[in-house]
């Protein structure tokens, strides 16, 4: 009897992206092909220009890749338009950025709740989503606090709040420590993996950090717009 | 709602540029709202005319009299149901900074005429019954505190000497529109002390005030009354009381027009400041629209916060100006008096202040809108940080 490997969430064959910088174009990616298994952690290395953000964008819906096909969660989500886009992203992708990207004239709390205005859910049902997405970051004392009065650990925390509330199957993370110090960092990473390993989120993260790095189960390098082969992490756990 | 609660903490955001944009908006409506009134006023005259009424006066011009033998004429007219007649006196109080029209009247057909001069029934009897009577608006007695049995002199320019009245009665206006500020005597006393001091001037009227049966025979009436006296030594014009007030308006259209044109400029103005406020607010939100689009919110909803938040800002300033225009106006109005007698805020100048306001917004937000929508997320997100 064998075991059939599982369908891949993330499948990004033959995609390539390039920028326009006024008369020059600048390739970017060349050609990316990958598979990400679900309830898999993946992290992009690479310096500064590879092109690990613009992979995540595009993996993300944030972005449109001028070739290739970006399939997830069995979505090809090259072929939807704008609106389809934005409606996909807001049920299918938390997001966790460098600069934890809250709106700052919203408490935690409203933070945590935007993206769930999207959704069609009662008043009552998005507060009780956000408070358990708050509480699960242990951030339940500061509902009504204002990202500027929030250290930058929390921010992310509420940023990772903010991520998971609609329950995506896919987080994409930019950087999520690049910000931070060490033990805030470490505490992010904790979390991240967590979600991970207790909720099944398969999570796509972009870092230039080693020990961040580490906590994934799979390091893919990119360097001049090329994917390295697979290369599973060290845990240092 | 969330999108309501960003939008109203974001027009707050940066408090002074808030603050000193809703003052520029607060000064620009008030200005406005002043100008309109002022243009109001110019024609406060033509508002409160009557389509009933008509006005007959020389062909040649104003300043030439018509005999007082044409009222009998005038009066068999099919249509006209009211005669009455007058002259612009010109007469000067104290000094001539203390201007105010008079007019000497047939009192009784002329009360008869406007019955949106309101005397009470003993005054009025007790004007009709003294020859040297006159009554006041409400405005023009309280600004020189005259009370009913004061005997006030006025010194005649055009009918030279100094000319001793007794006050009678004080009018008030059936509404807000009614000139308050007119000094009215009885023609009969002018006449005739004319008779005595030039006897060549006595008997002849500046003007003829004529009341039709009904508005649709204005135009027959006037044309018959003009045909009366075609080729006579004195030929007539006639007109609408509504068209005779135009024709003093026209007279100082250029200035109409200049405060018009200013009007607007104040508005063209507000809208670039405006404008310029939002530029600047969007350029510094970018990348608020940019997580806002991530996290799955269409161009619509950044359009809203966009337009929305112009219109919270103009909104306010214009709400405010509106507010201080009443006691502004007021004041204004009580300052220049002599050349407005009627100076109110119209219920359209408030609506041109709304209309004004929202087409600021709208506009100082179409440019920010279409440069938050159009600009790509992930552009939009590496301005963050």
């Amino acid at each position: 009897m064998t075991t059939e490997a599982p369908a891949p969430i993330i499948d990004v064959r033959g995609v390539s992206k390039s920028y326009r910088r006024g008369e020059v174009v600048v390739p970017v990616l060349h050609d990316i092909t990958f598979t990400i298994a679900p309830g898999e952690f993946l992290s992009l290395m690479g310096p500064s220009g590879s092109g690990k953000s613009t992979l995540l964008n595009l993996v993300a819906g944030i972005d449109q890749a001028d070739s290739g096909r970006i399939v997830v969660e069995g979505v090809d989500i090259t072929r939807l338009t704008e609106t389809e886009l934005a409606r996909w992203r807001a049920n299918s992708v938390g997001f966790i950025f460098q600069f934890y990207n809250l709106i700052p004239v919203l408490t935690a709390l409203e933070n945590v709740e935007l993206p769930l205005h999207l959704s069609g859910l009662s008043r009552r049902a998005r507060r009780e989503h956000a408070l358990t997405a708050l509480d699960l970051v242990g951030l339940s004392h500061r509902l009504d606090h204002f990202p500027g009065q929030l250290s930058g650990g929390e921010q992310q925390r509420v940023a990772i709040a903010r991520a998971v509330v609609t329950d995506p199957t896919v987080l994409v993370a930019d950087e999520p420590t690049g910000d931070l110090d060490r033990v805030s960092a470490g505490e992010v990473l904790d979390m991240m993996a967590r979600l991970n390993r207790e909720l099944g989120k398969t999570i796509v993260m972009v870092t230039h950090d080693p020990r961040a790095a580490a906590r994934a189960h799979l390091k893919r390098h990119l360097d001049k717009g090329v994917l390295s082969a697979d290369d599973p992490a060290e845990n240092p756990d | 709602m969330i999108l309501l609660r960003i939008l109203i903490r974001n027009a707050f955001r940066n408090r002074l540029r808030t603050g000193l944009t809703i003052l520029g908006i607060t000064i620009a409506i008030l200005a406005f709202g002043l100008l309109r009134t002022v243009v109001s006023a110019w024609y406060a005259g033509v508002a409160a005319s009557s389509a009933t009424r008509l006005v007959t006066r020389n062909a040649v011009s104003l300043i030439f009299p018509l005999p007082l033998a044409y009222k009998d004429k005038i009066r068999q007219v099919d249509g006209v149901s009211h005669v009455s007649w007058g002259n612009w006196f010109g007469g000067i109080y104290v000094s001539e900074k203390n201007f105010f029209a008079n007019f000497c009247v047939d009192p009784q057909s002329y009360l008869a005429l406007y019955p949106e001069y309101i005397l009470s029934d003993r005054e009025r009897k007790a004007f009709l019954s003294d020859r040297k009577g006159f009554v006041a608006g409400r405005k023009l007695a309280d600004r020189f505190g005259w009370k009913p049995g004061d005997t006030v002199t006025l010194k005649g320019v055009i009918f030279p000497g100094n000319w001793d009245f007794v006050l009678r009665g004080i009018y008030r206006g059936r509404d807000r529109t009614i000139d308050e500020t007119q000094f009215l005597f009885q023609w009969e006393y002018l006449n005739e002390t004319v008779r005595q001091r030039y006897p060549s001037r006595a008997d002849q009227v500046g003007f003829y005030m004529i009341g039709v049966a009904s508005p649709e025979r204005a135009v027959d009436v006037a044309g018959a009354i003009d045909r009366l006296f075609k080729n006579s030594l004195a030929e007539t014009l006639t007109e609408t009381e509504k068209a005779f007030q135009l024709g003093f308006i026209a007279m100082t259209e250029a200035i109409v027009m200049a405060i018009q044109l200013v009007s607007i400029v104040i508005i063209v103005i507000i809208m670039a400041v405006v404008a310029n406020t939002m530029a600047m607010t969007t350029r510094e939100r970018i990348g608020d629209y940019a997580i806002l689009k991530t996290l799955g919110f269409g161009g619509r909803q950044i359009a809203l916060l966009i337009f929305g938040e112009a219109l919270v800002i103009t909104g306010i300033g214009a709400a405010i100006g509106m507010a201080l225009t009443y006691p502004a106006a007021r004041a204004f109005g009580s300052t220049l008096s002599n050349f407005f007698p009627v100076f109110n805020v119209a219920r359209e100048t408030l609506w041109l202040d709304l209309g004004a306001a929202l087409v600021v917004a709208v506009v100082a937000a179409v440019i920010p809108t279409q440069r938050a929508i159009g600009i790509r997320i992930a552009d939009g997100l590496r301005r963050i940080g």
